[in-house]
This record gives C-alpha cells, structure tokens and sequence, in this order.
C-alpha cells in the first residue's frame, strides 16, 4: 500500500461524499459548510497533484473568500428549511436527470476510453515542482501575460456589476 | 493511473507534519467540546435555555434580514482579494524576473494595479463603501 | 519517524502555546490592572500567579448551555473551527534557527512547507467561519449582528494584510518563511526598509484578531458578547483561547515578517561558540514577540473603540490604498536599489 494513493482514496471518498451530502441537504446553511469541506478536500487533490500554489489558492480563494459570500447571502435570504422550494416530480426534474446521466456517461466515455490511449499522463520529471509558485509566476508574467492584464479588466467589470447590482439599495 | 502518483512522494512528506498539526488541533478542539458536557453539571430548564436578549421575552427570530452593506463588502472582498492572488506569484519572483526584462515586470503589475484602481475610485465615486 | 518526530514536535509545540495563552492572560490583567492604577489578581496564589489555571479549572466544571432557539451542530461547530484554526497556524513558523540534540539536526518548525506564509493567510480566512456561523447558529440578535460585523471586519482587513505580505515576499523571493527570516539579516529588517507595509500589517493583525481597538464583534456596551453571547462553560472558552492564541500567532508573524526573526543586528557578526548561537537566537525571537504581546495589551487599554463606519472606512479607504503604495515602493526599491 502506498500512502499517497490511501491519501487520494480518503480525499476523493471526503470530496464526493460531501458532494452528494450537499445536494441532498434541506438545510443551506449545512450545504454551504459541506461545500466548504469539499474545497478542502479538492485542495488535497491538488497537493498530491504537487501543485501545492494551487491548493492553497483554493483554500485561501474558494473556501476563505467566496464561501463567505455564499455564507451571507444564504444568511441574508433568510432561508428556514427548503420545504417551500422542493416541487413535486415534474417535467423539470426528469429533464435534468436524463441530461445528468448523459454528462456521467460522457466523462465515462471519455476517461475509461480516449484518456487511456490519447492522453499521455505520465509526467516529465521536472514536473515535481512544476506546481511551485516559482513556474507558475513565471509562466503567468511571460507567456500568459495578455490573459494576465485581461483578468485585470474582468475584475474591473466583476466590479462595475456587483455595485450596478447592489446600487439601488445602496443610496 | 495510481503509480505516478507514488514518483514524488518528496514533495507531499513536507506537508505529513502540518497535516498532523491540524488533526491534533481538531482532536483538541473535539475533546474540549465533549469535556464540558463530561465534567459540567446538566441540568437545563426552559428558561435558562431561552434566547438571552437583555432579559426581555425574546421577540421573533434573530435571523432577520440584514443590511446589504454586509453582502457588497463580501463581494468586493473576493473581486480584490484575486487581485492579491494574482500579486503572490509576482511578488516572489519579481527578483528573478526584473533581472531579465527589467522594468517591463514592473510595468505588467502597475497597469493591473491602475485598471483595477479605476474600478476602486468608482467603488468610492458610487459610494458603496460609504458607512452610515 | 515520519510521523513520530513531527508529533513530538507538534506536543511541546501546544505545550507552550497553552502555557503561554494561561499566562497571557494573567498578565494582560495584571497590566491593566497598573495602567489603571489597580493591583489585579493577587489572591489565589502568590501575586495571583495560580488566578489562570484556577479559571480554566472553573470552566471546565461549568454547565454547557445551548439555547432551545439555536441550530445544536453549528453551534458546536463553530468554536471547533476557531479553535482548530487558531492552534494550527503556528506549525509553519520558525522559533529559531536549526539545533543539534544527541548530533542530530533538529529545525526549530513542526512543517516546513514550501507555501509558507500563503498557509497561515489561507487558514486565517477559514478562521472567520468560526464567528460568522456562531453568531448565526446562536439565533440571538447580539450574536448574529456580532458574527455578521466580525466577519465584515475580517474580510475587509484580510485584504490589506495579505498586499502587506506581498512586499515581504518581494524581498525574499520565497514563501518559505525561513527565506523570509533569512532575508532580513543585518539591518535589514523590513520594518525599517518598508515602515508603511510594517504599519499596515500591524493594525491588520490587530483587526484580525478582533482586539480592540478593533473588538467590534464583542463590543461589551452595545453587543452584550457579540457572536460568543450564547456561549458557556468550555465552547466560551475555546473562543477565549483561540483569541489569544490567535494573538500570539500575530506577534511571532509580525516578528518573522518585519523584525527581522531571531537575527538580531551585531549579534549574527560577534562570533560565539557554536553551542551558545541558536540558544541566544530562540531567546531573541522569544523577547521580540513577549515585547509584542505587551503592546497588544498596551493599546487595548489605550486606545478607545473605533466606531463601526470609521473601522469600515479605515479599512477600505485609508489601509487599502496605503498597502498598495507599499508595494509600489518595494517594487521600485528592487528596481533602483537592487536590495
């Protein structure tokens, strides 16, 4: 037994147990948490992934910034258990069950099949600290400089559309 | 698939220590929670376990709506907070960078910094970080 | 070995922080005690030395009560977040530099990972779950208008501490916080080569850690006990520890970022024996951030409470702008200077 793969089976075994937890959850507020359990446990996956800049990222990001916002608008909604919102079977429901057994079985398709033969997922050896802060800042400040400077104006649009958004409640 | 998950085994061993860090201080946490409950005495009745609101009859609920104040801050934080996200890696490697294209690096980070300052000086103009 | 040494490290490591927190507080009452002209506690033991752990003691046989109205699970939940927050954020901080015991190299540091300071700002951002869900959890109005202004206040000050930090990893050139420490030999601390960063990570750290100036969230006069209203016997104190561990993470993090770690100038160039350097360094590094902890308690009973719009305004229009100006000057220090 290898460590690292008992590492991968408790994290993937956290991650999509509180996947399916949160779905099946009445109560926002515990969907939320588990959400943020989730986030943790994909920041496992990147760590052993060795993409350690990601991982923290997606702690300090997803499960720091955006859950909170997630946190006051369940808060600020002030949503009691979601009776009211759970209709009774209808044509919505089976819509979206026959298109979520269709993406299950394209990933499967995808990942049992074309992966195996056209993707090569070895990695090259210097791909050890290829997930370091070191590569990626000097990817993002050389090769990836346009997308950087265009992520700029998209948080400036990100911006302009939450105070456009809010605005009329400001006053 | 699993086995060259096992090459670099180097990487992960540093992080072993922090992770038992956090599963002790979960553990602890978990004990001083129980501990109250083990050693504290239990005996509840109705009015010790209402609502304390000054000693008044707690009227409604507290989980009223509030101001949408709070909900701008937390979304401006995220808004900025990726822009800190994306100062880390050129922080650490502005040293190594400024070597090889000089001021240019420099430049890259101050035009991000002003295109998302315009977007602040709009935020004040608006005033949504007016608190009153 | 893998895992034994690091838990050994790991149990001195919460050893001292709780030795430390308990006297903390004996000593933050004592110091207010003579700025205010009063003796303190002085009854259980001598000088009230034994008033701390008698007061653990007491919270410990305390009845736990939980509010009919409140959510029961998130209301155990959130002061487990605080706390296991609060006490692992000190596993990637350094106390000093490398030892040998028994001709082994021991490092002074439960982790040395490579993400460093970005762990202790990513896992601080999860710490402010633990207010914001105990005040909602509570279902009482001081508690939910306490957690709701915490978490405003903590996510506002996050963003100037962490483009604070971003001047510190200019210079260093690494996460890593042992490159940081290693960055500022000489006079080269960076409270000296970026004082406005120094400032504005300091009042961060203060509003981080919901000390007043900035204890908003608890506001006694108007908020009962804010977000930790509803909470009793050891859940209270778990919040308790956790503020006060929290500090204390505060000042061995200003210490390693600004002040330079256990370098001290003159001391790294006298040449002393072998055996006596890393001695003298931990007892630098101890003194610096003892030295902090005073002035955490000095301003506490100092300075007044901000009002809430002026802590809101402070954050966003005065210390955003000035980190900011911050990193623009190291920038252009590295550029010209070459440092």
């Amino acid at each position: 037994m290898n460590i690292e793969i008992v590492a991968f089976a408790i994290l993937a075994t956290i991650g999509i147990a509180s996947a399916i937890l949160l779905v099946l959850q009445k109560n926002p507020v515990y969907s939320a948490l588990l959400l943020i359990l989730h986030f943790m446990a994909l920041a496992g996956l990147y760590l052993l992934l060795n993409a350690q800049f990601i991982a923290v990222l997606q702690i300090l990001v997803y499960a720091g910034a955006i859950m909170v916002l997630f946190v006051f608008v369940i808060m600020l909604l002030n949503l009691q258990n979601e009776q009211a919102l759970v209709d009774n079977f209808n044509i919505r429901k089976i819509v979206s069950f026959i298109l979520g057994v269709v993406l299950f079985l394209q990933f499967a398709v995808f990942f049992l099949v074309k992966a195996k033969n056209d993707i090569d997922i070895k990695k090259s050896p210097d791909s050890i600290d290829a997930g370091s802060i070191q590569n990626i800042g000097e990817a993002l400040f050389t090769t990836y400089l346009i997308p950087f400077e265009i992520a700029s104006f998209l948080l400036l649009v990100a911006i302009i559309g939450s105070i456009f958004l809010a605005k009329r409640k400001i006053e | 698939m699993f086995n060259n998950l096992a090459e670099n085994f180097y990487m992960i061993e540093q992080y072993i220590p922090l992770i038992l860090a956090i599963l002790v201080a979960l553990l602890f946490s978990l004990f001083l929670l129980k501990a109250s409950s083990l050693f504290g005495p239990q005996k509840p009745n109705v009015e010790k376990l209402t609502t304390y609101e000054s000693g008044m009859e707690p009227i409604r609920t507290a989980r009223e709506r509030f101001s949408v104040k709070f909900y701008i801050i937390a979304m401006l934080f995220i808004i900025f907070d990726i822009e800190v996200v994306f100062l880390y890696p050129w922080a650490v490697n502005l040293k190594i960078l400024e070597d090889k294209l000089g001021f240019f690096i420099i430049a890259e980070m101050f035009v991000f910094i002003l295109i998302l300052l315009v977007g602040y000086i709009y935020l004040l103009k608006k005033g949504a970080l007016k608190w009153d | 070995m893998v895992v034994l040494i690091p838990l050994a490290k790991i149990a001195i490591a919460i050893s001292i922080l709780l030795f430390i927190v308990t006297y903390l507080v004996y000593f933050e009452r004592k110091i207010s005690a003579w700025i205010q002209d009063r003796i303190g506690p002085n009854r259980v033991g001598p000088y009230g030395l034994l008033q701390s752990p008698a007061d653990v003691l007491k919270l410990f046989f305390k009845e736990d009560i939980v509010p009919s109205a409140a959510t029961k699970f998130v209301h155990s939940l959130a002061p487990v977040i605080s706390l296991t927050v609060a006490m692992s954020t000190y596993a990637v901080i350094p106390f000093g530099p490398d030892i040998e015991i028994f001709g082994q190299k021991v490092r002074l540091i439960v982790a040395d990972v490579d993400v460093g300071i970005l762990f202790i700002l990513a896992f601080a951002s999860i710490g402010v779950y633990g207010l914001t869900l105990s005040g909602w959890a509570s279902n009482n109005k001081y508690s939910l208008l306490g957690g709701l202004r915490s978490s405003a206040q903590m996510i506002s000050y996050e963003l100037s501490m962490g483009i604070s930090v971003v001047g510190v990893l200019i210079l260093a050139g690494s996460l890593r916080i042992y490159d940081i420490i290693n960055s500022q030999q000489g006079w080269m601390w960076n409270a000296f080569i970026q004082p406005i960063g120094f400032i504005t990570f300091v009042v961060a750290a203060f509003a981080e850690t919901n000390r007043l100036p900035f204890d908003l969230p608890e506001a006694e006069p108007e908020l009962v006990g804010g977000y930790h209203t509803e909470y009793s016997s050891l859940k209270f104190a778990m919040f308790f520890l956790a503020e006060y561990a929290n500090m204390i993470i505060a000042s061995c993090l200003i210490t390693t970022l600004y002040l330079g770690g256990w370098h001290l100038p003159f001391i790294d160039s006298a040449t002393l024996s072998y055996g006596l350097m890393p001695l003298i360094s931990v007892m630098i590094f101890v003194a610096k951030v003892l030295f902090l902890l005073f002035f955490f308690i000095w301003v506490r009973w100092s300075i007044p409470r901000f009002r809430y719009d002026q802590l809101m305004n402070l954050g966003w229009k005065v210390m955003l702008p000035l980190s900011l100006l911050n990193l623009m000057w190291v920038a252009l220090l590295v550029y010209f200077f070459k440092i």
